[in-house]
């Protein structure tokens, strides 16, 4: 058999999918993460509760109403981008012209609300959540065993990636976003509603954690800790791509899995610690970030 | 750089927030008897009532010890039997100074209860000091009735020790004979592996390898890949809480059980089986001291537990129980609550409640009974969403746990009678 670095090739390439589809939620939580912080300069720190209630969502809509996941992946993004965007008018908006610190305090202090509240609700040993019928089972690569719903995450993670970062790169919408950032005060001079923008995007990004969450759902317990366990990360992986950088938090994040994926086989007490290594290093020699513009 | 500036301010804040001392409620009662210290008797439920831990004690441990009190009849020698309770948040400092606090101004006569080990054995010490008596049924270090043991401090319903005898015990006899370790890379984590893998090779196994994953790891299938590259026959899982039903998740989702590996945990709590569901936890094997359906005395139990708490009782729970009705009836058989001997009485007297059928009590305040091997039932076997354990057998309490002289605890030490 092939080996390489002293552990057989094919155990070697099923390690390296696994980085890619943890990878694959990296992304997809940084990308939320970058998105508000690039268009809005709100540092999000309730993104994992955001997407924590994504997964609760789902879980409570099958529970109390029979709807399953497809539905759910649709459904509860959404909810959780309207509970969001009313967060952000009602409250959010407020600290807009303040320093960034008081954007995160609020945003921790959410933070610590939500989770805390559906820890008392719910306990904290979480609840399990079936995927859907369609991708149960898996496919033998030859190399590996792959679960279908793992395989369907990687691509929809993909799609959604790209259809963001085209939507605000690309398109005239996004252009809007991205002037109104620039220079609020010259955009709403040429007509455009601003403070709506801002609501939207932030409900864009808290939304995206919300899907992240129900995609999710079937793979790890639906608990109240899902989120902060992740966030940390994500923050690291926001950092290393350069804050505010759209493409830089998506590539950044599915480099860092697969990387974080092998440091699990070759140092696994390490793995946890491996992406603030990483961001440590990047900090010292890009202090903007791999894809950041220095300002 | 800003971010990381921040990030420490916002440690600062979460400090803070997560800083507020934990208080106990007590109140005054009139007083009726000579033999009984402040005319009541007052039991101390100290545990983790909102963190990880709060499902395996919290408020059910709470409920339990109430039972206790009133299936004792409410009163002993004539006093009345006071429960109060709260919460350690899993921290060494806030539990002993909730303990301090109870001893010195709310006449709090004993603590019970007290999962996660290392306040358990801080409280514990300081009971020592000060001459009380505490039964330790949440807390799983061996240590506890091992070489930190006290004079006047019990360990009731499990330790690492007999969980990895138990389960690593039975397995290896049956067959099961080369493991692969999933362990939590911390203490707790390493002795269970230890310990367990102690008694594997004692049985003529073999361990083929392990893997230290960080303590809340949210993703196991790398993992799992390599325990099942590892061709060994049982994965045993070192680690505890969500970390235990996240490798069960993936195991399963990898089809590690459906290839014919076997999943074995050394520590599941019956509220983990419940939230992984049979579905997602059938055919693991656990040990554990209780269970809610072995016969119809356990099964009247859980009813009425089921009636005050809405959740079934687990052996953490109904172990909070036996404590307390033990603790009532060496208070009896005493005829008094005086520290010294009522720990005599609950060294001697033998254990025969529905939790222990037959228990008792080592001199280094370890309580030895039956433990059972279990394995969850698959969806079709269930026939309920608490119809979760199969019994698979008996380990006798003496194989189960340490002799004196195993656990190290130096019992020529203590004051002698």
């Amino acid at each position: 058999m092939t080996m390489l670095f002293g552990i057989p090739l094919p155990a070697l390439l099923g390690q390296l999918l696994i980085g890619f589809i943890n990878g694959s939620f990296y992304a997809l939580l940084s990308l939320g993460l970058a998105v508000i912080f690039g268009l809005l300069r709100v540092i999000n720190f309730a993104h994992g509760a955001q997407y924590m209630l994504g997964a609760f969502t789902a879980y409570l809509l099958l529970f109390y109403t029979g709807l399953g996941f497809w539905p759910a992946l649709i459904v509860a993004p959404l909810m959780v981008a309207a509970i969001s965007a009313l967060i952000e008018r009602t409250m959010l908006s407020r600290l807009y012209d303040l320093d960034h610190l008081y954007g995160l305090l609020f945003t921790f202090g959410l933070a610590l609300i939500i989770e805390g509240t559906f820890r008392w609700y719910y306990g904290a040993a979480g609840q399990p959540y079936a995927g859907p019928a369609l991708l149960s089972g898996g496919t033998n690569l030859g190399f590996m065993f792959l679960p279908n719903y793992r395989g369907f995450v990687v691509v929809a993670s993909i799609v959604i990636c790209l259809s963001v970062w085209l939507l605000i790169e690309k398109t005239r919408l996004g252009a809007y976003l991205r002037a109104a950032t620039e220079n609020p005060q010259l955009v709403q001079a040429f007509g455009v509603n601003v403070p709506l923008l801002l609501t939207l995007t932030y409900a864009l990004g808290a939304g995206l954690a919300g899907l992240a969450g129900v995609l999710a759902a079937p793979i790890y317990q639906v608990s109240p800790l899902m989120g902060s366990n992740l966030i940390i990360i994500v923050f690291a992986v926001v950092v290393i791509g350069g804050m505010g950088s759209i493409g830089g938090a998506i590539v950044t994040g599915y480099v860092l899995g697969i990387l974080e994926g092998l440091t699990k086989v070759f140092y696994p007490e390490a793995s946890n610690i491996v992406v603030f290594v990483i961001m440590a290093i990047v900090l010292m020699l890009r202090p903007a970030g791999l894809f950041g513009k220095e300002i | 750089m800003r971010i990381v500036f921040n990030r420490e301010a916002s440690v600062k804040v979460a400090a803070l927030a997560t800083g507020i001392a934990a208080g106990a409620i007590g109140w005054a009662v009139p007083a009726v008897s000579q033999e009984i210290s402040d005319d009541v008797v007052k039991i101390g439920i100290m545990n983790d009532r909102s963190g990880v831990y709060a499902d395996a004690g919290g408020e059910g441990s709470v409920v339990a010890a109430r039972l206790a009190v009133e299936d004792f009849g409410g009163t002993v020698l004539g006093a009345p039997v006071e429960i109060v309770a709260a919460d350690h948040q899993n921290k060494a400092d806030i539990g002993s100074n909730v303990a301090r606090q109870w001893y010195d101004e709310d006449k709090v006569d004993a603590i019970m209860d007290l999962p996660t080990s290392s306040v358990a054995l801080a409280v514990q010490s300081l009971s020592r000091e000060k001459k009380k008596i505490t039964i330790v049924s949440g807390g799983g270090s061996a240590e506890i009735s091992g070489s930190q043991c006290s004079p006047y401090g019990f360990q009731w319903a499990y330790d690492t020790r007999a969980l990895s005898r138990g389960t690593a015990g039975a397995l290896v006899r049956g067959g099961d004979d080369t493991w692969f370790f999933l362990t939590a890379d911390y203490a707790f984590g390493d002795s269970l592996q230890s310990q367990a893998t102690a008694v594997i090779e004692a049985n003529g196994g073999k361990v083929l390898g392990a893997v230290r994953h960080p303590l809340s790891t949210s993703d196991f299938s790398s993992f799992i890949l390599q325990a099942q590259s590892s061709g060994a026959k049982v994965i045993g899982l070192a680690n505890a809480g969500l970390d235990t039903s996240n490798a069960v998740k993936a195991a399963n989702e990898f089809g590690l059980t459906e290839a014919g590996q076997k999943m074995a945990s050394l520590l599941l709590t019956l509220s983990d089986a419940h939230s992984l569901g049979t579905e997602g936890a059938q055919g693991l094997y656990l040990t554990a001291g209780w269970y809610w359906d072995q016969d119809d005395e356990n099964r009247e139990f859980a009813k009425r537990y089921m009636e005050r708490h809405g959740k079934m009782p687990d052996m953490l729970h109904v172990g909070v129980y036996s404590a307390v009705l033990q603790y009532l009836k060496a208070i009896k058989a005493a005829g008094t609550d005086e520290t010294e001997a009522v720990a005599r009485k609950l060294h001697e007297m033998p254990v025969e409640d529905l939790f222990a059928k037959k228990g008792r009590v080592l001199e280094n305040g370890r309580m030895v009974y039956d433990m059972y091997l279990f394995q969850v039932k698959s969806p079709d076997e269930s026939s309920g969403e608490w119809d979760l354990y199969k019994q698979v057998e008996t380990i006798p309490g003496d194989k189960a746990y340490a002799t004196v002289a195993e656990s190290g605890c130096d019992v020529s030490s203590f004051p002698k009678n």
